[in-house]
């Protein structure tokens, strides 16, 4: 029996997290778990497939699994695999598409109105639900959490195994409730509030855990902001994020191709944590002391505020990550100044981020000599974004506008960040090379990136406008 | 997957904290279709720094919370290619150490001081059967869940092991499947 916050035993009782009603729901057999849907891409499924093939298996269940490129797409505007000038890129990505058609798995792919970063493309076409299980080859499949799903990244072997038999071997992870009190204040965003809270736990805070977010703040998000929360998860080392589903959820479920009609809502509304339930580990963050984050380190743990100067070492993992970032404690983070901006990735690409940064970039320039790109995340994100206008408004403000793809989050695709250049980036890992061999990335909201092209350094967004 | 008894011989040493799988091998190497292959890379940015040893010895030390970040199963195929038969550290990242269980890569997890004896001693061995690493000068237990040791040191097929349950499985999506979505009725687009 789990130890609450206060540090009693929680009595004997019935009540349930929403992560156990899920896991529940979802057990074929002892330590067998049904998975109801499959992502696939491009990187992480080659060798799965292969394997199958090799076995003679075929995929169980192409109707529960959906496939699209992302990683190594070019954001360039190329409408085919063929137009891919990196070889092994270009073969990665028509692998994926000569299996799915071998293995008859739906796929959206380079070229298709609908293929776009598959944490995103989920969300989009309603086939993210909640309550159900979400398995992806991908870290950051944690993201779909946000709906009340059990979501979580698993690797190769593991797609091989849900692609041949539609479920996984699991033994149940440690549950934990990180929950916030309070409110967010003028210019904090979701980000900020999950950067914040991995600063506050740790990067392996989360390890063997699965993790609901609760709490007033939590419930005041949008769908976009919670997806931010639990697609960042990952990074405190967490196996999956959830956050209960409410009518923000239903709503923004209701009326996507692949829901349900009528929504199930008086299934969905037992989805949550009852009363008493018991959890292995509790957090309490007051979301009003939150000030915007900025990371100054190589792990999404070294952050600050913006307010704040870079930190003296406290390990020799400190002098290392500071000697990359080529930093000196004590420097103003407002001091720091860029050389590209990245709005993106899985964890900030949607369309009311691209609506945050487009509000901060109206009517003004981007700082002479910085890069600063717009990359959405799905092909439908991008064309909401140009019926809204806002690729006008980021284009008349000197932002390269592309076109869907992981991007600059990890450098798999043409869009690269040079040895040495410092980056502002709205994704989610700063790790030494992630967005270019001996490039420097510093993660923050979208905000705060837009404001940070504008000026060329980090400004406090709370002061800047 | 090669079956996992005992394994023994130098250590080699890699005294960091949260190594992510970004560093053990770098995502302009993720691109191949193939499985093998991935050792000449294993961490290609780090190999480059002036006094880097780390030798294809059996076993690899290092630090807690090794391998987080990505789900990239290539990160242990390149440890594992490489010439690494197991890994002693304080702690592991979830998926990991999951995918480390499922090619054979035995990750161990011992006490912070106890990782910084086997660091010192040089060498190692590590018994699985008994869940026991002994190095000169001294020992420890460690654990790992029954069914994944099981499979470890049979070396079986994780496939094959669950489509042994496929009467359950089978009763599972008639029974108690949720109804959709349905993906393949999608709109082609």
């Amino acid at each position: 029996m789990a130890k609450t916050l206060n540090g009693e035993r929680a009595a004997a009782t019935s009540a349930r997290s929403l992560f156990d009603k899920i896991w529940e729901a979802h057990e074929v057999s002892d330590g067998i778990l049904y998975v109801d849907l499959h992502l696939v891409h491009e990187v992480t499924s080659p060798q799965a497939f292969e394997s199958l093939r090799i076995a003679g298996r075929p995929a169980r269940r192409p109707d529960r699994t959906l496939a699209t490129a992302d990683h190594n797409v070019p954001t360039d505007g190329s409408t085919t695999a063929r137009q891919i000038r990196d070889q092994l890129s270009r073969v990665q990505v028509e692998t994926l598409e000569r299996n799915c058609a071998e293995f008859a798995v739906p796929l959206y792919s380079i070229g298709s109105a609908r293929q776009g970063i598959v944490h995103v493309i989920g969300p989009e076409l309603g086939v993210t639900q909640p309550g159900m299980t979400i398995v992806c080859g991908d870290s950051h499949t944690s993201t779909h959490g946000a709906f009340g799903a059990l979501a979580f990244g698993i690797g190769t072997s593991e797609v091989e195994h849900v692609l041949a038999t539609q479920t996984l071997q699991q033994r149940k992870p440690k549950s934990m409730r990180v929950r916030y009190e309070g409110e967010l204040g003028y210019g904090v965003t979701a980000k900020d509030l999950i950067l914040g809270t991995i600063g506050r736990v740790g990067v392996d805070g989360g390890v063997g855990h699965v993790i609901e977010y609760a709490g007033p703040p939590i419930e005041r998000l949008s769908m976009e902001g919670r997806m931010t929360v639990c697609n960042m998860t990952i990074e405190g080392g967490g196996r999956a994020g959830m956050i209960a589903p409410d009518d923000t959820t239903f709503e923004w479920v209701d009326g996507r191709e692949a829901a349900p009609e009528p929504l199930p809502l008086d299934a969905w509304r037992e989805l949550h944590t009852d009363d008493g339930a018991p959890f292995d580990k509790e957090v309490l963050i007051d979301a009003s002391a939150l000030s915007p984050q900025v990371t100054w380190g190589t792990t999404p743990g070294m952050v600050v505020d913006v307010t704040s100067e870079v930190p003296e070492p406290r390990s020799e993992g400190d002098t290392r990550a500071l000697e990359y970032m080529e930093l000196e404690p004590g420097t103003a983070i407002s001091e720091i100044r860029l050389d590209r901006v990245f709005i993106g990735s899985c964890t900030n690409s949607r369309i009311g981020d691209l609506r945050e940064a487009a509000e901060v970039v109206r009517g003004r320039r981007v700082a002479a000599g910085l890069d600063a790109m717009v990359v959405p995340g799905s092909q439908q994100v991008k064309a909401q974004a140009e019926a809204e206008g806002l690729h006008e408004v980021f284009r008349a403000a000197g932002f390269d506008w592309r076109s869907a793809g992981c991007s600059m989050c990890l450098g798999m695709n043409p869009d690269i960040a040079a040895p040495g250049e410092r980056v502002a980036s709205t994704s989610n890992r700063n790790f030494e090379g992630r967005q270019g061999r001996g490039a420097r990335s510093h993660l923050v909201s979208p905000r705060m990136a837009a404001a940070a092209a504008i000026e060329g350094h980090f400004v406090d967004i709370r002061e800047w406008e | 997957m090669r079956a996992v008894t005992v394994i023994e011989g130098a250590i080699s040493a890699l005294p960091r904290h949260d190594v992510d799988t970004d560093q053990i091998i770098p995502k302009q190497f993720l691109k191949r279709v193939e499985r093998s292959g991935f050792g000449e890379f294993l961490f290609h940015d780090w190999s480059k720094e002036p006094g880097w040893d780390l030798p294809p010895n059996p076993i690899l030390v290092t630090g807690r919370n090794f391998g987080c970040g990505s789900s990239r199963e290539h990160a242990p195929w390149a440890l594992e290619d490489y010439g690494f038969r197991a890994i002693i550290a304080p702690s592991f990242a979830d998926i990991f150490h999951s995918n480390c269980c499922k090619i054979g890569l035995l990750p161990v997890a011992l006490e912070p001081h106890e990782v910084e004896e086997v660091m010192r001693a040089g060498e190692a061995r590590i018994d699985l059967h008994q869940q026991r690493v002994t190095w000169p000068g001294g020992q420890a237990s460690f654990e790992i869940h029954g069914e994944t040791k099981r499979r470890l040191i049979g070396g079986l097929d994780d496939i094959g092991v669950t489509l042994q349950e496929a009467e359950a499985i089978e009763r599972y999506e008639a029974e108690r499947e949720r109804v959709g979505p349905v993906t393949t009725e999608l709109g082609a687009a």
